[in-house]
């Protein structure tokens, strides 16, 4: 037999029962493009915390005290308990190869109140300029801390958005005014660009100031809560890391490391597998339909062959062997599948995009879900397929011309 | 042509051997017009299916065109009725959804034969199974008991098989439809030289044959030539 006439016995078989092929299409095509829409939201979920996380700062590697104690993650890690980290562990650590910058900082809460009146209670940083490249932020108006205020111990302040609007009201211009933390004055200098919340910390809501006042005037400690180091090439994380590691331990003097070093990869990694469990979570309950519109294939396939029993005696009477009666039915069965399958790929890209237009929930449909769509429709093809066809085929001529 | 010597059948019927067929012996040669006759329950169904190669005997041997068929696979029995044999039945068993000319043109699909040369055979063999121009494009369900026979009949011709075998060809038509189809047979018999093997349990319709075969209990019980045969129609045709 043909190719071309295994198609055209096929198209012919599927054209003269119209109702009943589209109504199974029909289940191929909610499957596939079930699957296609929930993987699009899982993989546009897993985008979106990604592109988040990366915008804190790219290649970064951030250092607290304390020893990260297992099985409670970086969340808990004992910062402000343990004052290991000073200013000249950042400074050793600027001195590692492949370390494109540091940044030191010691961050406490405090009241803040303004010659408004309003106080609000904020996070309070004491950063160096290096601060903006690491944590990848910058002033959307005024200037950011300098080395020059760091050296002089300056008063100023550069302060999130959330935070001046709490102090100053809505559209004020905070700057040239002064704020009181902890009853001292400090002069704004810059506000910070939005950057968005990020889970359990929200960057609009700080208040940067030199590291340097930080320590000696509001906090009184030389101590640092955080050392944030951006790497030059992301393949150098781990090595740096590393290395970071061992050169602290000796200058702490102590076996084993009181602090802990998290990077951005292990977050991201923590996360995408939350999102990826996700993913395969909303994919699953979409592949029970696919399954659904399986199985209605194979009650469709085995009704057909027991309707054209007698036609299937026919053709083995008039030559057919075994393998082109099986090819035959298990090409029906596939086309019903490759119909259902492209159309359902168009339905899930448009609900896709649909959902991410109406909902607003980023979606993306992915090259990899497309081919892991199409080969599961053309696998579920062969697999509802060729039990009927094998039937069919086994069918003895004699008896299925005599079949009433 | 056919040489069957010894032929047994027997079937399994609740753990039993039902023994149906008890060696059939006969001889057909190329060009015969032959009937097998027989009431039901002689095994002459049984006997049709294994000449047909639909069914092997149990023992015994069937040389078919010197090739001993008794012993072959259900696949190899496929092609050898695909290339040797025509199947005409009573139910006529044409593609409902089909076209004549496709209907005709069926077996060659699975000779590998392409679309035009199917065409152009299944032109050939409905023209010498003198069926009507104007309806080769019609469904089988648009046409009558009569031209629907003579659609099977063009469909067993297409492979220029060495054998027609007709299973009761008449049995679900009139008396005068059924003229028309024994009409056909003989002469695709007398003038295109067609071996052809009738099946039949009427004395009327067997006599259409040269030579007829009865079974009874699946044995051969008689097997001599027809001696007033009858013509189909009245017409009289010269024997190749």
């Amino acid at each position: 037999m043909k190719v071309s006439d295994i198609f055209e016995e096929t198209s012919f078989a599927l054209l003269a029962n119209k109702v009943r092929s589209g109504l199974t299409i029909l289940g191929i095509v909610i499957g596939i493009a079930s699957v296609i829409a929930m993987v699009s939201i899982g993989q546009g979920a897993q985008g979106t915390i990604q592109s988040s996380i990366e915008g804190l700062g790219s290649n970064l590697l951030t250092i607290s005290p304390g020893a990260a104690q297992q099985g409670r993650g970086f969340v808990s890690s004992g910062r402000g308990g343990v004052q290991t980290l000073k200013s000249t562990d950042a400074d050793a650590i600027a001195g590692l190869n492949g370390v494109q910058s540091v940044s030191p900082e010691l961050q406490r809460r405090y009241q803040i109140t303004s010659q408004v009146g309003n106080n609000t209670n904020v996070t309070v940083i004491g950063v160096r300029e290096e601060y903006a490249a690491v944590r990848n932020t910058a002033v959307q108006s005024g200037i950011f801390i300098t080395s020059a205020n760091d050296r002089s111990m300056s008063h100023v302040a550069v302060i999130g958005l959330t935070t001046a609007t709490d102090l100053f009201g809505e559209g004020a211009d905070p700057l040239g005014k002064t704020i009181r933390i902890n009853k001292m004055n400090f002069k704004v200098i810059g506000v910070l660009k939005a950057k968005g919340g990020s889970g359990f910390f929200n960057p609009d809501d700080t208040v940067l100031i030199p590291l340097s006042t930080m320590q000696k005037v509001l906090s009184g400690s030389d101590s640092l809560s955080t050392i944030a180091v951006s790497v030059v090439a992301k393949d150098q994380m781990a090595l740096i890391k590393e290395e970071a590691t061992g050169l602290l331990t000796e200058r702490h003097h102590v076996a084993e490391p009181d602090f802990s070093i998290v990077s951005q990869e292990d977050i991201l990694g923590t996360l995408s597998q939350v999102t990826t469990t996700f993913t395969l979570f909303l994919a699953s309950i979409a592949g029970i339909s696919l399954l659904v519109g399986g199985i209605g294939i194979m009650n469709m396939m085995l009704t057909a062959v027991t309707e054209r029993t007698r036609e299937i005696g026919l053709r083995k009477a008039i030559g057919a062997r075994r393998k082109d009666i099986t090819i035959q039915f298990l090409a029906e069965a596939m086309m019903l599948t490759f119909i259902g399958g492209a159309m359902g790929i168009a339905l899930g890209w448009m609900i896709a995009s649909g959902i991410a237009r109406l909902a607003g929930i980023a979606t993306i449909v992915s090259v990899q879900a497309i081919v892991l769509a199409s080969s599961v429709s053309i696998g579920i093809g062969v697999l509802f397929g060729y039990y009927p066809a094998r039937r069919a085929a086994e069918l003895n001529p004699i008896d299925a011309l005599r079949y009433e | 042509m056919i040489e069957c010597s010894k032929i047994e059948k027997s079937y399994i019927v609740g753990g039993s051997q039902m023994p149906v067929l008890h060696g059939i012996t006969f001889t057909v040669q190329t060009g015969e017009f032959l009937a097998i006759m027989g009431p039901s329950g002689s095994g002459k169904s049984t006997l049709m299916n294994i000449v047909g190669c639909l069914d092997s005997p149990s023992s015994g041997t069937y040389l078919l065109d010197h090739q001993d068929v008794s012993q072959l696979s259900d696949d190899e029995l496929a092609e050898i009725r695909n290339r040797k044999i025509g199947f005409v039945f009573q139910s006529f068993n044409l593609l409902k959804r089909a076209s004549v000319l496709r209907n005709v043109g069926l077996p060659l699909i699975y000779a590998g034969i392409d679309k035009d040369e199917r065409e152009a055979r299944a032109v050939e063999s409905l023209r010498m199974a003198s069926f009507p121009e104007e309806f080769w494009g019609h469904l089988p369900n648009q046409l009558s008991g009569g031209m629907m026979q003579r659609v099977a009949i063009a469909r067993s011709l297409v492979n220029n098989p060495l054998l027609i075998l007709a299973d009761e060809p008449t049995g679900n038509l009139d008396t005068k439809t059924g003229e028309v189809v024994l009409d056909t047979f003989q002469r695709l018999n007398m003038k295109e030289g067609r071996t052809i093997i009738l099946i039949t349990h009427e004395l009327y319709v067997a006599e259409h044959a040269q030579r007829i075969i009865h079974i009874r209990d699946g044995a051969i019980i008689e097997d001599k030539p027809v001696e007033h045969r009858r013509m189909a129609n009245g017409n009289h045709y010269e024997s190749k």
